[in-house]
């Protein structure tokens, strides 16, 4: 303690003094928090942190009769592909196939990932949407979708030749987003 | 299925009661994965992965881990932790290896790094103001 | 019309809260120049408090009204009701809303305030006048927040022809009622934040101001402690996979103000008894009181990734911030500004009552710091950009840390006395606890329990024998009721650490797809799917297991977990089926077709985990024994007092 006192209280409040606006310091703190949460835009996407890594191996049996199964080497030709993760009982994955139809219209070599889809349903499903897939892997247990980062369908990954993850597209694809999606495959290529 | 323990204690708050939040997965006819409704049948294995499916957080509910939610793709996950497990990977392995995936979201057990440090330093700095507000209230005493 | 009426009793509430605030701030102010007693208006203060709740009280009677009679001009009643509703939830639909709910908690407050007006006389006249002009204050807030930002009155046309109806998940009875039972809760807590208030203004920190301010913040944590044990147990059944606590942030938002009152509860004690910890107890006012409206914003605001689970609005979730910065922001500068002149009162020695409770009170303080700042964290990393979920790895052993010490100077504390105590006085009141400590810890080793559970499992037993302690040697008929509420309270609070602790070691799961006729073992019960048939509701279909099980040699009991689907709006839920016995509770769901004809199963058998909600019935229910306590004592005192001024009265005439 520091040395005798005439009022033994008095020493102590001075530290209190300082000490008494800490909690409107942590309020005050507290309430910036919060006002720069609300002030941004919510946010519930939860992106893959395999951006820039290689592809792991997987090796997919065919999901539908009429298109190849899909494995790692089929996605490290030399070329840029773009690699949609879908199924058939997605309604999101429904509103974008015209999307990704375009995308195969202006060039881009797309493959399929198929989670937890059934053949005969996904069938009905490309009829009804259209098929632009050069090849469609089955996922049933969502194993390649988890190894690769992605939280949901549909999402749309950029591979550039060698295998390697340069960009992911979450949620469906619109009108409007085929030009940055077409640039992020150049600059892939 | 909706999150009805939310739902509850947002009714516990009496917030505005809407419409449940609409899960982001449609119902897939498929059966579940293997090992998303069955044990391991080495209950020292099986205490491994529940403990550790306990602490991974499901990627489409967002608020559940994925040993508490019916979302297909939790069960996936639950799959791949007890397949794993099964094959003798170490349980904080398997953590590693979804963290590497989508970052420190999926795991309810949060790393020491250079941005969550402060949560770590929180409880001693409790520790500390409790222990000089203690000593400060105490020490005068002996002079009285 | 009604909806008119109901509009015009809330404006004129609100001109009332208005002319509270002013009339007593104006008569502190002629009270502190030493000008007479504050006169004519400080007189109207206490009528006008009165007025203003049972005017708030109109306002929501008018809204049930509106709700009983499915008046669909009423916006809100559209939203929210249904003319082929049970009437016991077109009322509950009055309050299961956020329109509703302000309005209740509004009325609530005014009529708890009036109450406040109507008997209390312990305090100083400026300190009332404070006090009620606080709580003026506060009321103004949320009466803006219902006129400006969410009249519950508002009109719609053209008028439909039918309402939207609630939401089916809350057609419940427990839930229709459990709003107001942990708004109850809320308002307890406004009330001592305007004591808070009132003493601070006017530096009347005393044990006069604990006593007065000490039913509210002991009925507001009787409800508290009610509706998180409730909601509790209801996410247990609900939910279907047997957990009862997760540390989500909606969770962890009931739990602050709990934690905060807690810690209130037993500061208020101190001041009290030994005019000690005026400062602190003023400071944790304003925090339980911050807690409740930071959980309500947390909540409602939707800003935490975790409560997206329902509609909320960020425009209301930004006016509640607004009044809680308001309210909380110049609470706090008040006590910055004032706080630094109360003393700190009696002083005491480490090993005494208050020393216990000091250090309970620093205990709970970190809990809830540690709860708050895990709860927000998620929020700091995001404005980094970065996303960190923060769960039950974290915040078990971080409440740990602080709850064990806690626990254990809890068996200690009650057998001190005030002031200055020796341990050596108590050691014989503390041996029973030891050795059944010791005793638990062997048998747990043996056992083969590890971690958390091993410590709650050693403590649990402990602290249930030291809570009865303070009994010893007491004539149990003449025992005073606080006492006994505290006792009860201390048990609960061991049988629930006993529930949780059993039901992290000894729980067993069984997940199986079963086969009709197939007998399941799940821990000492034998499970027999007897088979699977479709079943309906009102607005549900459902697929229903029968389920007959055996605990080991005893009798066959039924049992039925249902597969659920709702139609409007569409929904798919489980519904578990639960058999209780006095060890434990049987947990059964059933969850999809699996291939061959078979069904999945979980079971569990979980020992002893009813305890978790016996225990924190108990501390409830302790507490409601001393707010019985101090009531009839206060009571006692109001009726002595009537009776000495009418006889004074009688002979100065």
């Amino acid at each position: 303690m520091t040395g005798p006192e005439a009022n033994p209280a008095e020493p102590d409040l001075r530290v209190a003094r300082w000490a008494m606006w800490l909690p409107l310091g942590l309020f005050l703190s507290f309430v910036l928090l919060v006002v720069g949460g609300l002030l941004r835009p919510a946010d519930h996407d939860v992106p893959s942190r395999m951006i820039g890594q290689p592809l792991p191996q997987f090796a997919l049996r065919a999901a539908v009769p009429d298109r190849p199964g899909l494995a790692r080497a089929d996605l490290a030709t030399g070329k840029p592909h773009l690699l949609n993760i879908f199924a058939s009982w997605c309604i999101p994955c429904a509103v974008e196939s015209p999307q990704i139809d375009a995308l195969a219209g202006q060039g881009a070599e797309i493959d399929g990932i198929a989670i937890r889809d059934h053949s005969d349903d996904l069938a009905a499903y490309l009829a009804r949407n259209g098929n632009p897939y050069s090849r469609i892997g089955a996922d049933d247990v969502s194993a390649v979708q988890l190894a690769i980062g992605s939280s949901g369908v549909p999402e749309t990954f950029v591979i550039d030749g060698k295998g390697v993850i340069r960009y992911q597209h979450i949620g469906d694809i619109r009108a409007e987003e085929i030009p940055a999606i077409l640039a992020k495959l150049r600059e892939a290529s | 299925m909706a999150r009805r323990f939310i739902l509850l204690f947002a009714a516990l708050l009496a917030v505005l009661v809407g419409p449940v939040w609409a899960p982001a997965w449609a119902d897939d006819t498929m059966p579940p994965a293997p090992y998303a409704y069955r044990q391991l049948d080495d209950p020292a294995l099986e205490a491994k992965a529940e403990a550790l499916m306990e602490t991974l957080r499901c990627l489409v509910c967002q608020s559940q881990s994925i040993a508490d939610s019916d979302a297909p793709i939790a069960g996936d996950m639950r799959n791949q932790v007890r397949l794993r497990i099964a094959h003798g990977e170490d349980p904080e392995a398997i953590r590693g290896w979804l963290v590497q995936r989508y970052g420190d979201y999926v795991t309810y057990a949060p790393r020491i790094t250079t941005l969550t440090w402060p949560l770590f330093a929180a409880p001693l700095l409790l520790l500390g103001l409790a222990a000089l507000l203690l000593r400060k209230r105490f020490s005068r005493v002996g002079q009285s | 019309m009604l909806a008119e009426l109901g509009l015009a009793a809330l404006w004129l509430a609100a001109a009332l809260a208005g002319l509270q605030l002013i009339a007593g701030a104006l008569a502190l102010v002629s009270f502190n120049k030493g000008v007479g007693d504050g006169g004519t208006l400080a007189g109207i203060v206490r009528p006008v408090a009165v007025v203003q709740g049972l005017l708030a009280a109109c306002a929501l009677i008018a809204l049930m009204g509106l709700f009983a009679q499915t008046d669909l001009s009423v916006k809100l009643v559209v939203e929210n009701s249904h003319s082929a509703k049970p009437m016991i939830y077109k009322l509950a639909g009055t309050w299961g809303n956020h329109e509703g709910s302000m309005l209740l908690w509004v009325t609530v407050m005014g009529l708890a305030g009036g109450f406040v007006a109507l008997v209390e006389r312990r305090l100083p006249e400026p300190t009332m006048l404070a006090t009620l002009a606080g709580q003026a204050f506060v009321s103004l807030g949320f009466y803006g927040f219902l006129l400006i930002a969410s009249n519950p009155f508002a009109r719609m046309s053209p008028v439909p022809a039918e309402g939207q109806g609630l939401n089916p998940l809350l057609q419940d009875p427990g839930l229709a009622f459990h709003p107001p039972t942990l708004y109850l809760g809320y308002v307890g807590l406004s009330i001592a934040f305007s004591f808070a208030i009132g003493a601070l203004v006017t530096r009347e920190v005393g044990p006069a101001f604990a006593r007065a301010m000490r039913p509210w913040v002991l009925g507001a944590w009787v409800f508290l402690t009610l509706g998180i044990t409730a909601g509790s147990y209801w996410a247990y059944y609900d939910l279907g996979w047997g957990g009862w606590w997760f540390w989500d942030p909606v969770e962890n938002a009931s739990l602050m103000p709990w934690l905060a009152a807690t810690a209130l509860l037993h500061s208020c004690g101190v001041l009290a008894a030994r005019n000690a910890l005026r400062a602190w107890t003023i400071m944790l006012g304003v925090i339980a009181f911050s807690m409740s409206m930071i959980g309500t914003f947390l909540v409602r605001s939707g800003i935490l990734t975790s409560v997206h689970a329902f509609a909320v609005d960020p425009r209301r979730g930004s006016f509640i911030l607004m009044l809680l910065a308001i309210n909380i922001g110049s609470a706090l500068v008040l006590f910055a500004l004032r706080a630094g002149t109360v003393t700190e009162g009696e002083r005491f020695a480490v090993t005494s009552r208050e020393g216990a409770l000091v250090f309970n009170n620093v205990m709970l303080s970190s809990i809830l710091g540690i709860v708050l700042i895990g709860t927000l964290y998620p929020l700091v990393t995001e404005a980094f950009g970065q996303k960190v979920s923060v769960g039950p790895p974290y915040f078990n052993p971080m409440a740990s840390l602080f709850f064990v010490p806690m626990v254990l100077v809890l068996m200690v504390g009650p057998l001190l006395r005030w002031r200055r105590d020796k341990l050596i006085r108590v050691r014989s009141l503390l041996l029973p606890g030891l050795v059944i400590g010791l005793a638990a810890a062997g048998l747990a080793l043996w056992l083969g329990v590890k971690g958390l559970p091993y410590i709650g499992l050693v403590l649990a037993p402990a602290i249930a024998v030291a809570s009865l302690m303070p009994l010893k040697g007491r004539n149990l008929r003449r025992l005073p009721l606080p006492v006994a509420g505290m006792v009860i309270a201390h048990f609960g609070v061991a049988v629930a650490l006993f529930g949780m602790a059993c039901d992290s070691a000894f729980s067993t799961e069984k997940l199986i797809a079963a086969h009709v006729g197939e007998v399941v073992a799940v821990g000492p019960w034998h499970v027999t799917l007897a088979g699977v048939e479709p079943v309906a509701g009102a607005n549900w279909t459902a697929l229903e297991a029968q389920l007959r099980v055996r605990y080991q040699d005893g009798d066959v009991f039924a049992m039925t977990p249902q597969a659920r689907s709702f139609w409007a709006p569409q929904q798919n839920t489980t519904v578990s089926a639960l058999h209780t016995r006095w060890n434990g509770q049987l947990y059964t769901v059933l969850g999809e077709q699996a291939d061959g004809g078979r069904w999945q199963l979980r079971l569990w058998w979980k020992p002893f985990v009813p305890m978790i909600w016996l225990g924190g019935a108990l501390i409830g229910l302790g507490g409601a024994l001393a707010l019985l306590g101090r009531l009839l004592a206060d009571l006692k005192r109001i009726v002595v007092r009537d009776k000495i001024a009418y006889r004074r009265m009688r002979q100065g005439r």
